[in-house]
């Protein structure tokens, strides 16, 4: 009686041991780095729609909004006549809007920059640079990078465009 | 499971070998009991509760067929990320065939372990590949569909390839239900990832 009751604890502790190591190695494998927010921008160079060369050092100096988007993307859609009204609005301050569609490929979205009228350089993204990015897992994604060239802010999702105005016009602001 | 051998054994020494007390003895169920418990009592709760909840809510004929096309959130067509990595870990039952229909450059980044990339539910190719890939396979096969480009509501990816497999026969067709997107739901929360092809 008493060595069967010790089979059963010893096969309970063992089950209870093994299923705690399983969850807990199952939970800590970590992701792609998730944020790269206060740190600077990973550089990256590589050729807008019209084969010209888009670097984002050239830039350093500008608040740069990086929009990771897609022409399947319906929040990305939405937000792409706002960032041409921003880039309008706020050019001459220092703004420099720029897109890296995560597209498979370039026709779709020449066709979507000639439709939407986009005012800003628009470039196909690499898995390099959405990993450069901490990842690139969902659209749309956005980035706004101060003049200094550190990544003031991430947002994920569709973003709420007051607060990206007062980011902007904040980040504008700074010399 | 060695290691856990290991243990075994060792206690079963310590047990022997220990002239304990009664009261030593009791304390020691004890606590072996309370881990036990801790360990096994939420999983049955959540799987009493699920099973339970899918019972209340199991879905009429009429409502099955309008969300096969729709695949609202709590339909019988979706399993959840927790649930799959379940399936997945498990030593026992029938594993998914778990296919992306998502964007390469997302599959690139991160995928499930095993899943294999179809392309884009949301264009004629990816389709096209779809139908490819399936042929050869029974209509009972386990298939896991995923995307995670973006919010549930906005993907236009799952659903197409959905109603594909589902038009062309396949009868035990899942879409993994990602409310928000890939990082998000499934790798921040440190569920298998791999990365590459």
């Amino acid at each position: 009686m008493r060595k069967a009751a010790l089979i059963v604890v010893a096969i309970a502790l063992a089950v209870g041991i093994y299923e705690v190591g399983r969850r807990s190695s199952a939970h800590s494998k970590p992701g792609v780095r998730s944020s790269v927010v206060h740190s600077l921008a990973p550089d990256f160079s590589l050729q807008d729609l019209d084969g010209q060369p888009l670097q984002l050092a050239n830039y350093r100096g500008k608040v740069v909004l990086l929009d990771f988007w897609a022409t399947w993307c319906a929040p990305c859609r939405d937000e792409i006549p706002h960032f041409v009204a921003l880039q309008n609005q706020y050019r001459e301050p220092g703004l420099q809007v720029i897109g890296i569609s995560m597209d498979d490929g370039p026709k779709p979205v020449r066709e979507f920059y000639q439709q939407f009228k986009m005012n800003y350089p628009v470039a196909l993204g690499t898995e390099k640079l959405a990993e450069a990015y901490g990842g690139v897992l969902g659209l749309p994604v956005t980035f706004l990078i101060g003049r200094d060239g550190q990544v003031a802010a991430k947002y994920v999702g569709e973003v709420q465009m007051p607060v990206l105005e007062q980011e902007i016009k904040s980040l504008l602001q700074a010399k | 499971m060695l290691l856990c051998c290991g243990r075994i054994s060792a206690m079963v020494d310590l047990w022997k070998g220990t002239p304990m007390k009664s009261l030593v003895r009791f304390c020691f169920v004890v606590v072996v009991l309370a881990i036990f418990a801790a360990t096994f009592v939420p999983a049955g709760y959540a799987l009493a509760t699920g099973l339970a909840a899918s019972r209340s809510a199991a879905p009429s004929p009429q409502t099955e067929a309008q969300s096969a096309s729709e695949l609202a959130p709590g339909s019988a067509q979706l399993i959840n990320p927790e649930d799959l990595v379940n399936i997945l870990q498990s030593p026992k039952g029938e594993k998914p065939l778990v296919l992306n229909v998502g964007p390469h450059l997302l599959y690139m980044q991160a995928h499930i372990p095993g899943a294999e990339y179809i392309g884009a539910g949301s264009d004629s190719q990816g389709i096209e590949s779809l139908r490819r890939r399936v042929k050869p396979l029974a209509h009972k096969t386990f298939i896991v569909l995923y995307c995670g480009c973006c919010p549930w509501g906005h993907c236009p990816n799952v659903r197409p390839a959905y109603n594909e497999l589902h038009k062309e026969g396949f009868t035990n067709v899942k879409v993994l239900y990602i409310p928000n997107n890939l990082g998000a739901d499934w790798v921040y929360k440190g569920y298998p990832t791999i990365k590459g092809q």
